[in-house]
């Protein structure tokens, strides 16, 4: 009986309760904000080349998020969210995996899914619902999935990838694959039962996943503050009996050390890992979204100087890796090429109307079929309410 | 062939299917060593072991999360829901996730590979939280199949043509008739067709519908009605979703009757689908009204289960209440 070790602690005679707060959860801290490294500090194994791509992702990232908000704003595009001030938490951790190992992300991820190669003109397309995206239209924009970048497709209903990452783990496992999951979500989403769910079931039948929470301090305008009670998310973690690491959000090279380290120890002792990545939501939720309503400009400005892009300019400079002419052409570079993509995706297709009933099964059943049938037909009759279509029957 | 009762068939093939398939997982609660609460399971952890047959912590929304996972990655999940009753918690795994998986990204991801078994009904004393038929709830999302066998030959074809389909499927056992009911089944390999339903037996007066456990109403109710001089049509369903339009209206055609019976609440069951659907086939050749006979609009009772069932007597007033129209 398991329960008999729990017997076996430290006896007392008084009542000595404990809260999540006895529980000391160290940070993890490499890089300072000026580009200097933590004496002492145990750097994550990174070289030029992995850390110029690590930058050039970041780079995109922001430029992306800039210019897709900017392409809201002016009525091209109808939803986007930015992750503007934790994109160091995205991509350090896409940058600690493997390729093989699956990705199982939220919807502010967007930057692990740049350093797996997905190509600019596959956002567009996805964010467009043109006849190109991979999704073929049928989500609204952010919700990216890639099957070659083993790249799930978002979903939209909160923290439902959570017990799925476990599930996919163990599949992972029992063939042998040495490879892991990783699964991101924020603070926010470890408040549905898909959190307890999932961490319980993959620790219980020891899946290899990591459990990547970025904790930016908001969810949609509730602060973190009325989202938990207790030591953050890290400290559910220990009671689940999952291996937990607390790290600096903000501090890519953490970020890097940290899934480096959780991804060797899942995968050689088959047991998740949970990584509490601290950061802070700069940007709004979304593009329907104003945190004027919520939170002071003074706080903003305070995480302003904490730029995780920034930061990590400050150590490439240090390094020689980088400097201001480079900079400043790169970020020239991607806006020139985002506006470019977006204007060749917006007048791109839509996707096919036989689109509607593909994939609702392996093979679309007859009643499908009648369906889309009659549908075709009303759209022949009436073809100027249905212009996107009807042209093209 | 083999006398087998229905667990018996169920736990053939669910054998069948993992050793032909090495990728073939079944789990849910207490489905180990103990063989899940009715042993539908049983000995499956001592053939295949522990990492191919396992408990689960006591988590159905965790069970079908992991379940989506697993087909994801591209293993056979066959999960066990204890009681259909507890299949809400996994709600929104089953009808956002399950359901949508393929079509959401555009066919880059799919769970086809999934199963869902759970029992299902009333008939075993379980009062209101081990008796509920919740096919109509999942009957209302595209992308799920749902299936119900009658007898352990069906349970057998049908749950590893479920297992083997490329759709997640929901298969929902009758556990009234676990022990109950027994029959001849080959012990080969054999599936029979989804969406296909079964004429069991034929008449000319009236098509009686249903599908599962009260497919045994429906026959009493039929020999009542022929003392009477009712030639009485019997189809049974066996898929929910998709359901075999053409073979219930082809006999609708013939009789000018049709008799829906469900255990369900007649309120949004799927009696009400059927009888919409068919009214819009058969309009012409109904000689009466369509009838429905269902659970009453209330939760399952304990005391009153008798009384709130869709009965042989209760079915068998609504046959000639139709054919006397």
């Amino acid at each position: 009986m398991n329960t008999e070790k729990y017997q076996e602690g430290r006896v007392v005679h008084q009542v000595e309760a404990i809260d999540g707060h006895s529980v000391e959860i160290p940070i993890l801290k490499i890089l300072k904000q000026d580009g200097s490294v933590y004496e002492n500090a145990d750097m994550p194994a990174i070289d030029k080349e992995l850390a110029t791509k690590v930058y050039k992702t970041l780079a995109f990232h922001r430029v992306l998020d800039e210019r897709m908000t900017a392409s809201q704003r002016q009525g091209r595009l109808s939803f986007y969210m930015s992750a503007l001030g934790e994109e160091a938490a995205s991509v350090g951790s896409a940058a600690g995996l493997d390729d093989g190992d699956m990705m199982m992300a939220q919807y502010r991820e967007q930057g692990a899914l740049i350093f797996r190669g997905f190509s600019l003109e596959n956002f567009m397309n996805q964010m467009f619902s043109n006849e190109k995206d991979l999704g073929k239209g049928r989500q609204m924009p952010i919700h990216y999935g890639s099957q070659e970048l083993n790249y799930m497709t978002v979903s939209s209903p909160l923290g439902t990838q959570i017990p799925q990452a476990a599930g996919y783990a163990y599949g992972q496992k029992l063939k042998g694959n040495k490879q892991c999951t990783i699964c991101y979500f924020g603070e926010g989403a470890a408040s549905e039962g898909d959190f307890h769910a999932g961490l319980n079931m993959a620790a219980v039948q020891r899946a290899p996943v990591i459990f990547f929470c970025r904790n930016n301090g908001y969810a949609i305008s509730t602060p973190s503050s009325e989202q938990f009670a207790g030591n953050g998310i890290a400290s559910r973690g220990v009671g689940y009996g999952i291996r937990t690491i607390r790290v600096d959000g903000n501090d890519l090279l953490a970020v890097l050390k940290a899934t480096q380290d959780a991804r060797h120890y899942a995968i050689e002792n088959n047991k998740p890992v949970i990584i509490e990545a601290m950061s802070y939501r700069l940007g709004a939720h979304s593009t329907s979204d104003d945190p004027s309503g919520y939170r002071t400009r003074e706080e903003e400005a305070k995480y302003a100087d904490h730029d995780p892009i920034l930061r990590m300019k400050n150590w490439m400079i240090a390094n020689k890796w980088w400097d201001e002419a480079q900079e400043e052409a790169l970020y020239e570079l991607y806006r020139k090429d985002v506006l470019a993509a977006v204007k060749v995706a917006e007048v791109i297709d839509k996707p096919a109307i036989e689109e509607l009933i593909t994939d609702v099964y392996d093979v679309a059943p007859e009643h499908l079929e009648q369906q889309l049938a009659d549908l075709k037909e009303h759209i022949k009759k009436y073809p100027d309410a249905y212009p996107v279509t009807a042209g093209r029957l | 062939m083999a006398q087998m009762n229905l667990l018996q068939a169920i736990n053939n093939a669910l054998e069948i299917a993992m050793t032909e398939n090495e990728s073939a997982v079944c789990f849910g609660e207490d489905v180990g060593h103990f063989g899940g609460v009715f042993r539908a399971t049983s000995n499956l952890q001592e053939k295949f072991g522990k990492d191919r047959c396992f408990n689960t912590p006591l988590t159905e929304q965790g069970i079908m999360g992991f379940a989506n996972g697993l087909a994801a990655q591209g293993s056979v999940p066959i999960a066990e829901i204890q009681f259909a009753d507890y299949i809400f918690p996994a709600f929104d795994q089953i009808v956002n996730e399950s359901a949508k998986f393929r079509y959401r990204s555009g066919n880059e991801f799919n769970v086809g590979n999934l199963t869902i078994r759970t029992p299902y009904g009333g008939g075993i004393a379980g009062g209101l939280y081990h008796s509920q038929s919740p096919e109509a709830y999942f009957a209302h999302t595209p992308g799920l199949k749902i299936v119900v066998p009658r007898n352990p030959y069906q349970a057998k074809g049908l749950l590893l043509a479920a297992i083997r389909d490329k759709n997640p499927i929901i298969f929902f056992e009758p556990k009234k008739l676990y022990r109950a009911s027994v029959g001849e089944v080959p012990e080969e390999d054999y599936q029979l067709p989804l969406g296909k339903a079964e004429v069991v037996k034929s008449g000319t007066d009236i098509t009686l519908l249903g599908w599962g456990a009260q497919m045994e109403t429906i026959e009493k109710s039929a020999e009542m009605a022929e003392k009477q001089g009712v030639s009485c049509e019997i189809i049974d369903l066996r898929s929910i979703l998709p359901w075999d339009v053409d073979t219930v209206a082809e006999s609708v055609k013939k009789t000018g009757r049709l008799l829906i019976n469900h255990e369900a609440p007649l309120t949004g069951g799927f009696a009400g689908e059927i009888a919409a659907t068919i009214q819009d086939k058969c309009f012409l050749n109904l000689e009466s009204p369509i009838s429905r006979v269902c659970g009453l609009d209330t939760p399952f009772p304990l005391a009153h289960e008798k009384e709130y069932m869709p009965d042989e007597l209760k079915t068998f007033e609504a046959i000639m209440a139709s054919v006397n129209y």
